[in-house]
């Protein structure tokens, strides 16, 4: 797969990721991105399909905590490091939509 | 600098004290420190506090430990209840963590006093510390050069003898890289060998922890200490620390080592010619030596930058201005979050979260990121297959000696393939060591690479161990 | 219930997220606990500090396979998944939920009516965080801050999607009813809905009979069963009118507002989120095995189904109403209360019948009641020893002090002697005062007798058995008649 990486693709991923890029970045970020993918060609190009992929190096199954309760952390500690909070929460500008 | 396992010895037998080994560690961190930008912060009182409370369960006659009052170095995203812990990044300056990692707490335990925080590339992600939001951290041996990355400031602060150990991180050479470049041994162990609790994650299925040293033994001793299972790391191997320390004078006699021309091909002369020195070594210490082509490791660089990334991108969503680090204002929570982010991270932190995003977004995954994962597949069939051959593998840590600044900062992918040689384990979750053998241009030391199957730290250890001797620094 | 006519029908799809009875939460050890202070219940990993990493819940793991297990499912190996998306209600800006390989799929629930409901998946993922809204109505739209409390964040949630195969809005409310119940019965949730622990959301299309499904739509917030049904009736009704109108509907997700009846758009499904799902690095897979899966199974308790066919059984050609009370036992949870009463012999619909009413009217105290003191207060009112509002204060009292001895309940609050000699002096002067009615019953005008137990209710403020009345009245009658 050639990576025909556009500005566009660019912006929407900035956007995905919560980045604001300027216009010098969305052509820098471009032309570098594009650079990676087309590195990666080599990998892309290969048929794989009879291979399985890995997500871990070692296949670990089943590894569990018992279902024992810890102490928790204290609030004010957490309270004191957050950028705002009131009345023991942590608190944000307001939020224009609801969770997806 | 006394080596740490002679520190421990002395600390123990009472012929020198954690305090003094301290002291003498601040004294050449306060000397050298500006210069080279090593630590980001030095925890004085807590480490005078800890190297006091050694010396008086000593006088207690209590046993204080296999690293007593050894003074050690900890990257900076490491986390240290109470300590500033950065990430060498602007978004989590002023964060204190409430908690400390397993290894912090295992190191501790073995009477190690850490005495700081050290430099890296922000995030881990970079191979010369170039790009850590506090500056650059400078090579001791030539400060005109990069220490390597990104576990630069570590390597720096046993090359610079302000700590004789310290702590890395390795994800894709971020500890052979550094230690290749300082001229130490860097080890990065099995993945799920040493706990990442308390690690701050940079692509979590490649990240592990290792030792810095200036000796194999030291090296050895410092991984023994953090080995093993903890539970609080659902990755983390079911096993406890290996037996380490007692088999690093086992030799080579009777082994089989892979030389592997894609672990060397490409990097500069002077670097094959330490690479093909290092094989004649093991060879004079009984080894066969059997030359070997693994074709599938070229491919490692194209997955490693999308694995990482990718990974990445979902790591550090968290860093969102909401519970700690950080905040740039905005008008809504999302207008918050994206300030607090682009004001946050540098350059190639949003280079690689832009990237790894791509690649698992909608219509890209299967060609990338699920692509990426099949050829790590390939990788450890690939390795598994050699290991069926040869008990190790040998090649080079690095194409090339310490690079000046600015060298390759601007250009990302000449940065990337530095790390051509080092990601291949990283992708497989082997071990793999970086042990220093023979000089370059400048009299900058080089290091050759040894990679061994899971597990196999004893070995490498031992094989690096007969290297240190044949070069001259027994 | 709303009749779509034209040949309309409704296709309608349910999600339903049911918090697990963990003590601790899903990936850490903190308080799975509802109701505390705010960000009392966290810590690294729930909230998400850096460094910090999850480590599976094993209680969690069986309770979801329980839930499986009831609702028939292929349990397999499965994986955790990060669904990323920035909200600040998550505190690690992903959730962890399983994503193409769920731990439970391929099931089905049959429900009270014989209809079948298909599940697809009922899959593992982590609760967020809870927001509270400042400045503005208090709500969300209009707010100018908002604060975040982690405590719910990373509590543990089974997700069961059901396949569109419930084709009214009373069938959904019977679907989520029958969930329920199947819920709490597994141990796995204590089906709280107006707590959250429970939630709803639905997927509701309409379309021609036997044509294909047409576009649905996502109703949030239904936080009973009541809305649920609404929500339904109120949407299918959109969609139609919409569609007769020549227009289309489109893909999104409304938000259903109980207090105005209706439901409106809270998110279009063209800007859908693109979530970039992938396999939790931090996370091993889960592979349950073939032993513990059978342990899950063999202590997995008797579904509500089977339970309301054992109660049913026990009543010849149960009423409506009869069917009703046996869902308040089944829902409860206090089946044992009949089956006690009824191995000692007594009428199953009147142990039913106080189990439905008495009992459910005070579950607070139910531990005070032992089962074979309401065994016997149930078999003393059918032997006419207690009237039916006796034997309800007896119940009364056992629930709120406890005891084994009904009969000494009745005797300290005089209930015995009416039944022998006082009912009999009672009905004899009410006689005498009540001539003309007396002479039409002895005349065999049987309806006369609901007037003398009326008669002897009030002169005995209640304390007299209905059944012994007609059994004193008969008596008489037949003695006058051998005069
Ligand atoms: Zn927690």
């Amino acid at each position: 797969m050639s990576s025909p990486l556009q500005r566009e693709d660019v912006a929407r991923v900035a956007r995905l990721a919560r980045l604001t890029l300027t216009e010098a970045e969305l052509d820098l970020f471009t032309s570098q991105l594009g650079q990676v993918l087309e590195h990666a060609n080599d990998m892309s190009a290969l048929n794989l399909d009879d291979v399985e992929p890995t997500a871990h190096p070692f296949g670990l199954i089943n590894v569990f905590r018992r279902d024992v309760v810890r102490p928790s952390l204290d609030r004010d500690v957490l309270l004191s490091q957050a950028p705002d909070a009131e009345s023991g929460r942590f608190a944000v500008p307001r939020i224009l939509g609801e969770a997806p | 600098m006394k080596s740490a396992q002679t520190i421990a010895n002395d600390v123990r037998d009472g012929s020198s004290s954690a305090v003094a080994e301290l002291q003498r560690s601040l004294a050449r961190i306060a000397e050298r420190n500006d210069e080279l930008n090593v630590f980001l912060y030095v925890d004085v009182e807590g480490a005078t506090a800890a190297a006091s409370a050694i010396d008086e369960r000593r006088s207690r006659g209590e046993d204080v430990g296999p690293l007593a009052g050894v003074p050690i170095a900890l990257k900076d995203n490491l986390c240290q209840i109470g300590i500033p812990t950065t990430c060498s990044s602007k978004i989590l300056e002023g964060w204190r963590p409430p908690y400390s990692a397993t290894i912090v707490d295992r190191l501790i335990a073995a009477g190690a006093v850490p005495v700081g925080k050290t430099n890296l590339d922000e995030f881990a992600m970079g191979s010369s510390t170039e790009n850590s939001a506090f500056g650059p951290t400078r090579n001791p041996l030539d400060p005109s050069r990069v220490p390597g990355g990104s576990s630069g400031g570590s390597a720096a602060a046993v090359a610079a003898d302000m700590t004789s150990i310290s702590i890395g991180s390795d994800t894709g050479g971020s500890i052979r890289q550094p230690a290749a470049l300082c001229g130490l041994v860097g080890m990065k162990p099995t993945y799920g060998l040493v706990s990442r609790y308390g690690l701050i994650a940079f692509s979590s299925s490649l990240d592990q922890i290792g030792p810095f040293a200036k000796t194999v033994g030291d090296a050895a001793l410092l991984l023994e200490v953090i080995a093993g299972h903890d539970p609080l790391d659902a990755t983390s191997l079911p096993e406890p620390a290996p037996s380490l320390v007692a088999h690093v004078n086992d030799g080579m006699a009777g082994k089989r080592v892979g030389l592997v021309r894609e672990l060397y091909e490409g990097a500069d002369e002077s670097v094959v010619a330490s690479v093909r020195a290092a094989a004649e070594a093991l060879r004079e210490a009984g080894c066969e030596i059997v030359e070997l082509s693994i074709p599938e490791l070229r491919l490692g660089l194209s997955a490693y930058y999308l694995i990482a990334p990718a990974e990445a991108s979902s790591n550090l969503a968290r860093y969102d201005g909401v519970r700690f680090g950080r905040r740039v204002d905005g008008e809504d929570v999302t207008a918050m979050m994206e300030a607090t982010r682009t004001a946050g991270f540098g350059a190639e932190v949003k280079r690689r979260i832009m990237l790894g995003t791509y690649a698992l977004s909608a219509g890209y995954y299967d060609a990338y990121y699920g692509q990426a994962l099949k050829v790590r597949t390939l990788t450890i069939q690939a390795f598994a297959r050699a290991y069926a051959q040869v008990d190790l593998l040998l090649g080079a840590t690095t194409p090339g000696v310490a690079f000046k600044f600015g060298e390759k900062s601007n250009d990302p992918m000449a940065m990337y393939l530095n790390d051509v040689f080092t990601i291949p384990t990283n992708l497989a979750g082997d071990p793999a060591v970086s042990v220093p053998f023979g000089r370059g241009e400048e009299n900058l030391p080089i290091g050759v690479q040894l990679l061994g199957p899971p597990r196999s730290e004893a070995q490498l250890f031992a094989a690096a161990r007969v290297l240190e001797i044949a070069d001259g620094r027994a | 219930m709303t009749t779509l006519t034209n040949g309309w029908e409704i296709v309608v799809g349910l999600e339903v997220h049911t918090e697990l009875l963990t003590h601790s939460k899903l990936f850490c050890g903190c308080e799975n606990h509802f109701g505390s202070e705010p960000n009392t219940n966290v810590c690294p990993v729930c909230l998400g500090l850096p460094g910090s990493l999850p480590v599976l819940n094993e209680q969690a793991v069986e309770l979801a396979m329980r839930i499986g297990m009831a609702l028939h499912c292929t349990i397999a190996p499965s994986t955790f998944h990060r669904k990323n998306y920035f909200y600040p209600d998550q505190s690690k800006d992903y959730q962890i939920s399983q994503y193409d390989l769920p731990i439970n799929s391929n099931g089905y629930l049959d429900l009270p009516d014989g209809s079948r409901v298909g599940i697809e998946r009922a899959h593992m993922e982590e609760d967020t965080g809870k927001t509270t809204h400042l400045g503005g109505s208090g709500r969300l739209a209009g707010a100018d801050r908002s604060l975040v409390d982690y405590n719910r964040c990373g509590v543990p949630l089974v997700e069961i999607v059901s396949a569109p195969d419930i084709r009214s809005s009373a069938q959904a409310r019977a679907y989520a009813a029958e969930l329920r119940g199947i819920l709490i019965a597994t141990g796995a949730s204590d089906g709280r809905m107006e707590e959250g622990s429970m939630r709803i959301d639905a997927n509701v299309s309409v379309r021609q009979a036997n044509a294909p499904y047409g576009t649905r739509c996502e109703i949030k917030n239904l936080n009973s069963l009541r809305s649920l049904q609404r929500a339904i009736d109120y949407e299918a009704l959109r969609q139609v009118e919409l569609l007769e109108e020549g227009g289309t509907v489109r893909q999104e997700t409304r938000h259903w507002d109980e207090d105005r009846g209706e439901t409106s758009t809270l998110r279009v499904k063209e800007d859908a989120e693109d979530y970039r799902y992938f396999r939790d690095p931090d996370l091993v897979d889960l592979a349950p095995s073939q032993q513990w899966q059978d342990a899950v199974r063999a202590a997995l308790p008797a579904m509500p189904a089977e339970r309301r066919a054992a109660l049913i059984a026990t009543i010849t050609q149960p009423s409506d109403a009869q069917r009703d009370a046996i869902e308040v036992v089944i829902d409860l949870g206090l089946e044992h209360y009949v089956h006690s009463a009824v191995a000692a012999g007594a009428d199953a619909a009147t142990a039913i019948s106080r189990v439905a009413n008495e009992i459910a009217a005070d579950l607070e105290h139910v531990a005070n009641l032992s089962p074979a003191a309401f065994s016997a207060t149930v078999l003393m009112e059918q032997s006419g020893a207690l009237s039916a509002t006796q034997a309800k204060t007896v119940l009364g009292e056992l629930l709120e002090h406890g005891g084994d001895n009904p009969q000494a309940i009745a005797a300290a609050k005089g209930f015995e002697q009416l039944s022998a000699d006082s009912l009999g002096a009672t009905v004899a002067s009410l006689i005498d005062a009540h001539p003309d009615e007396w002479g039409r019953y002895r005349e065999g005008d049987d309806k006369l007798a609901q007037f003398f137990i009326g008669q002897v209710m009030k002169s005995t403020k209640g304390q007299a058995n209905g059944k012994a009345v007609i059994a004193e009245l008969q008596a008489r009658r037949q003695g006058r008649s051998q005069d």
